[in-house]
């Protein structure tokens, strides 16, 4: 057994620094590189691919990502696990086969393919059944938005990322797998902790949370001290470093900028965070109460002492159905009484919307550079204020109304306030809303299937 | 005396659905008392006013001298239903540190606060 596992964050979310899972490839010794893909929209936008292409429904990035890496992690034996694989987990590691093949790697490593976690085509079967799935936070039943169902997928925990690696695979692909589970499962894997060692399981998803959002630890975004920060351009993504008892350092590889200090994990340790004594994943109920911090060095901070608690019957689902319509448009006044001019604009424009009759549930003004932010608790902006920011959104169930918004914001360049700009973009694009339809689902409806693929 | 929440702590804020979380952080331990006392559940509502239209729940975090803020629906729907900048809440934390604390004079000297 390894004294200590090295665990990489590589990817905070897609669309993140394309050059940091390589850099933490290159950049030092690591064991295992994690990477997030999946925000709770990108499963409708990856189900929506799949629809026009059958081929889709996955992140490309990733694949780009493994031409440049397989080879370093082939002769590093670096693991490599992550969520990428979308709606279309399959499609995802054929890809990453075919990539393997053309490096001339073919023979010399397994892929990891997990799945279970879409439920889509298997809705309907449990309304027949009888199981009702209802939204955890209002109660209102699924049947309410069946028809507008987009997505569906169960939020997976480390247990199949387990049984991948155990059968020896080195890329592990899976759709809407946690973010901390795949943290959590190399250190079950290596450390050979079981699935009710809530401790242990507790202290590797809160290493998993500290570094699912990659650089959001280790200086990005950090309000303490930041002017002091150095060499953001440089950023270095965070490690964990753990060992067997259930210790762990959060660090980062030498010769790379911002900082990993007791405030930057603790900023990340409160992000997105709800009862602090009961963060529930598919693994644990893990207690953020317990957690205890210590500086261990420059740019080492030593994390525990956490408990965990007995996980619960049920998975989390994400269910994503279309909601309606929106569009969101900006045009910029400038000094003398831009703020004024911006009011003026917006009641301009209200009142031709009105005359047109369009329908929208919600229609938001915010002045940019006054309110957007802070509203009103950022008081009246100086009378001095050298230009302000008119953003104006509409939202509501009629496309076409919608639509018509759009062309009413480029004419008040000629036919409202004096000294405006900003236009250069065109007309406001109109998207599609995805609502969420969070519920939980019995874990014992669930078959996760675990398959490895010769590349 | 009166100071704002941003010369006693650093903050951090995301969204879950419709609500924004902020972890409010002491920069140092002693101020941690002080945080528990001012910044409660009904201050921060008062403070945050037409901003927040339902519930503020507050956790304590003693091990980390930090606390977690709930504000329940403030994000115009959150997700991509809202309109807002903000969808995300990412700027609350900053919103939050705004806020006027009550201090003693006796712990703005101890902290070195005049």
């Amino acid at each position: 057994m390894k004294q200590k596992v090295r665990v990489a964050s590589g990817q905070g979310f897609w669309g993140d620094l394309l050059t940091a899972p390589v850099e933490q490839v290159r950049g030092g010794q690591i064991d295992y590189l994690m990477l997030d893909y999946l925000a709770e929209v990108t499963m409708s936008i990856v189900q929506k691919q799949r629809q026009r292409d059958p081929n889709a429904g996955y992140a490309r990035d990733f694949v780009a990502l493994m031409r440049e890496i397989l080879p370093d992690c082939v002769e590093k034996n670096i693991k490599v696990l992550s969520n990428a694989g979308g709606v279309n987990v399959e499609g995802c590691a054929e890809a990453i086969k075919q990539t393997a093949q053309e490096l001339g790697l073919g023979g010399k490593l397994k892929i990891g393919v997990v799945t279970g976690d879409d439920i889509l085509g298997r809705l309907d079967e449990f309304a027949a059944k009888g199981i009702e799935i209802t939204n955890m936070d209002t109660g209102e039943p699924l049947s309410a938005i069946r028809d507008k169902v987009q997505s569906a997928n169960v939020y997976l925990g480390a247990q199949p990322l387990v049984e991948a690696l155990g059968k020896g695979a080195q890329i592990i692909v899976g759709g809407r797998l946690t973010d901390t589970g795949l943290t959590l499962a190399p250190l079950m894997h290596e450390f050979g902790w079981t699935f009710d060692d809530w401790d242990r399981i507790a202290a590797g998803t809160i290493a998993g949370h500290i570094i699912e959002c990659g650089g959001q630890c280790s200086g990005g975004n950090c309000q303490f001290d930041w002017q002091n920060i150095p060499d953001l351009a440089n950023i270095g993504f965070p490690i964990v470093e753990a060992e067997a008892s259930g210790e762990f350092v959060i660090t980062k590889h030498e010769n790379t900028g911002g900082i990993v200090s007791v405030q930057s994990v603790k900023e990340q340790l409160l992000y997105e965070m709800g009862d602090p004594q009961a963060y529930i994943t598919p693994d644990v109920v893990a207690d953020f109460t317990s957690i205890n911090l210590a500086d261990d060095g420059a740019n080492r901070v030593k994390v525990f002492g956490i408990k965990g608690n007995p996980n619960t019957e049920f998975y989390k689902v994400s269910i994503a159905y279309s909601a309606g319509w929106k569009a969101v448009g900006t045009l910029v006044y400038a000094y003398p009484d831009a703020y004024p001019k911006a009011k003026a604009a917006d009641k301009i424009l209200r009142a031709r919307l009105e005359k047109l009759g369009l329908k929208f549930d919600v229609i938001l003004t915010e002045f940019v550079g006054v309110n957007a932010t802070h509203g009103h608790l950022a008081g009246e902006p100086s009378p001095d204020i050298p230009e302000v920011q008119l953003r104006f959104g509409v939202r509501g169930g009629s496309k076409a109304d919608v639509e018509r918004f759009t062309k009413e914001l480029a004419p008040l360049i000629l036919t409202g306030p004096p000294a405006v700009t900003g236009f250069a973009g065109g007309r406001p694009k109109v998207e599609e809303i995805m609502a969420y339809f969070p519920a939980l689902i019995p874990k014992t409806l669930i078959e996760t299937k675990v398959e490895i693929v010769e590349a | 005396m009166k100071i704002e929440l941003t010369k006693l702590a650093h903050a951090r804020s995301g969204d879950k659905g419709d609500t924004a979380n902020v972890g409010v952080i002491a920069f140092k331990d002693e101020i941690y008392p002080i945080l528990v006392r001012e910044v409660t559940q009904e201050k921060v509502k008062a403070h945050f006013g037409e901003m927040v239209k339902g519930e503020v729940e507050r956790f304590e975090l003693p091990n980390l001298k930090a606390l977690n803020f709930l504000l329940h629906e403030s994000l115009g729907g959150g997700g991509t239903l809202s309109l807002m900048t903000d969808a995300q809440g990412k700027t609350f934390s900053t919103a939050l540190l705004r806020m006027k604390i009550e201090l003693t004079e006796e712990e703005a000297g101890s902290l070195g606060i005049r």
